[in-house]
């Protein structure tokens, strides 16, 4: 594209955004600050404007804020049309035109798609619809739940231990209720973190009360003559009466909107290249369409250009800001979306933290405290080398591995640590599920070809 | 006013606890609780929480009189 065309695109070109959540938020934002002087437009289904998530499963059910009031803080001004309440129906890329649920078309020079992802519902429709079953994605979602867990169910029932799954068992026990949680695999977080983790996982559970059941699934939920639920049945065949059930099984990627589109969007997302730009169908990068946060599936130089789809925070707000200053340069100017992968949790009054990718490692080593006192650095390794570190109320440490990973320190781990004990000595089996197993969405799906498993020597961006 | 922090930059030193307790609640030993969208005579208290952070992990807006939108500790 000539610097001409540039010049006149950032001056009164038009970009169009699909999703008012935090990626299109921070992404308008970037535009903005970067100097996009044309029409910005940002489309999103939710009636409300651009809110935060992680504070729904936290200090929402905690009390400590209101389910309603998370919205995002703005960094400046966008000056944007919002189209709030209607959803993107449809992309016809020859065009350049959005269409909108309520018949509109919207025209673009340049498109992001920011369509995030939606929870995943209980796979039988009719007993979905019982009252008392819930899930947690949205602000609505979070204000239902927080009004039955306040007007104090008898039990609730967890269906599925994942973070968010485990962040809500743990904040039901703070509350006093008596909770159950079912795990498929052998115990919480074992996607995420692995087994050995994931064993940690379970004894914070259970010594805070919680009814944790593991390699079991729930074949139905029963309900009343009233239509509310009141038991859940599970493979073992045992039953377990509750009055509230969290479905907490993963997540959907928005993409139905773009099928037939020719993009190359599906259940796994918009596989995107590096600089954020969205693949056709064919596996052809397009020139003025691109993708950030949770539906984003993009390569890693770090990983072994695997694709990796990241739900976590830290990608959206990243990927936003790269793929909005990709959108407005030309070739020599953009940059690479390199960030390094991180996410926090916390439950039971325990503080997680990861950086990396950690379903990536085979391997384990405790390399500073003790698994059995809830307070660790645990080091992932793959192909001999340092991949991911997650901690326990531990999270001084994470940066000093996040350099690790990013010079590829070798695993197992030469370097000395604080607070080394005899069990970190050793690497053991991480404990990763067979990938090629059935799954409900882990925080980071790795998937694609690896044409690059020598040692490489990562720069981080500089923004 | 509305505010968010990054948890990830958050390395749990307490300083926003401390400074503006009704806002911000540390839970277990670092884990950081908040309150996104906190009352107006809380103010104050969140602009020092938010000069305070040693990683400037806290973003507010409305943070002067006039309550229009500002990223005063947006530093990146
Ligand atoms: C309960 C909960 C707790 C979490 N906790 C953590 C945590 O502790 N740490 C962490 O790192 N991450 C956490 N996350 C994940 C984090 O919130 C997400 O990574 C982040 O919200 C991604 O932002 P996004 O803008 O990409 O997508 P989303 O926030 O999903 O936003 C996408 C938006 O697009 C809208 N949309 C979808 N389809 C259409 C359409 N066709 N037309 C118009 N609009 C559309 C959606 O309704 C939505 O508003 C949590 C998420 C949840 C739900
Ligand atoms: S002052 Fe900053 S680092 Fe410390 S707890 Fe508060 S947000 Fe976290």
């Amino acid at each position: 594209m000539s610097a001409d065309h540039m010049e006149r695109l950032r001056r009164e070109g038009r970009i169009v955004i699909v999703g008012a959540s935090l990626a299109g938020l921070r992404a308008a934002e970037t535009l903005r600050a970067e100097g996009f002087a044309g029409d910005l437009t940002l489309i999103g289904d939710e009636p409300h404007e651009p809110y935060d998530r992680p504070p729904l499963s936290k200090s929402a059910l905690l009390g400590m804020a209101s389910p309603l009031r998370t919205e995002l803080p703005r960094r400046r001004e966008i000056d944007a049309k919002w189209r709030l309440g209607v959803a993107a129906t449809g992309l016809d890329l020859a065009a350049k035109r959005v269409r909108l649920a309520d018949g509109d078309e919207v025209e673009y020079d340049r498109l992001l798609i920011a369509t995030g992802v939606r929870a995943r519902p209980w796979f039988k429709e009719e007993e979905a619809r019982l009252d008392g079953v819930c899930v947690l994605r949205t602000r609505q979602d979070a204000a239902d739940l927080t009004r039955r867990l306040r007007a104090g169910p008898r039990r609730v029932f967890v269906v599925g231990a994942g973070f968010a799954g485990s962040e809500v068992a743990s904040a039901c026990r703070e509350m006093g209720l008596q909770v159950s949680m079912a795990e498929r695999a052998g115990a919480p977080l074992v996607g995420a973190l692995g087994g050995v983790v994931g064993a940690v996982a379970a004894d914070l559970a259970t010594e805070h009360g919680v009814d944790l059941r593991t390699h079991v699934t729930v074949t139905a939920l029963e309900g009343d003559p009233a239509g509310r639920v009141r038991a859940v049945h599970l493979s073992d065949e045992s039953v377990v009466e509750a009055d509230v059930v969290v479905v907490s099984l993963g997540s959907l990627r928005n993409t139905e909107w773009l099928a037939g589109s020719g993009l190359g969007a599906g259940p796994r997302g918009v596989a995107c290249d590096a600089g954020c730009r969205a693949f056709d169908f064919r596996g052809i990068v397009t020139d003025d369409v691109f993708v950030a946060g949770d539906v984003a599936r993009s390569p890693h130089a770090l990983f072994g250009y695997q694709f990796l789809s990241l739900e976590h925070w830290g990608n959206a707000v990243a990927q936003a800001e790269t793929a909005a200053h990709n959108m407005i340069c030309d070739g020599a100017d953009r940059r690479p979306h390199l960030w390094m992968p991180a996410f926090w949790s916390s439950m039971f009054g325990v503080n997680i933290k990861s950086v990396g990718v950690p379903p990536m490692g085979e391997q384990l080593m405790i390399t500073q405290g003790s698994l059995a006192e809830r307070r660790f650095v645990g080091v992932y390794g793959h192909q001999g080398r340092v991949v991911a570190a997650v901690t326990f109320d531990n999270a001084r440490w994470l940066e000093f591995y996040q350099r690790q990973i990013e010079r590829g320190a070798p695993f197992p781990v030469e370097f000395p640590t604080l607070d080394r004990r005899p069990e970190g000595r050793q690497p053991v089996p991480a404990g990763f599920p067979d990938p090629s197993l059935p799954t409900h969405g882990p925080m980071v799906t790795l998937s694609g070809y690896s044409p690059a498993d020598q040692q490489l020597v990562f720069h981080p961006a500089r923004h | 006013m509305r505010l968010v922090v990054d948890l990830n930059k958050c390395q749990g030193y307490a300083q926003c606890a401390f400074l503006a307790p009704d806002v911000f609640a540390m839970h277990g030993e670092e884990s950081l609780l908040y309150d996104a969208r906190p009352e107006e005579e809380q103010r104050e208290r969140v602009a020092r929480a938010v000069a305070a952070c040693p990683v400037q992990a806290i973003t507010a807006d409305g943070l002067d009189r006039a309550g229009e939108s500002q990223g005063a500790s947006d530093v990146r």
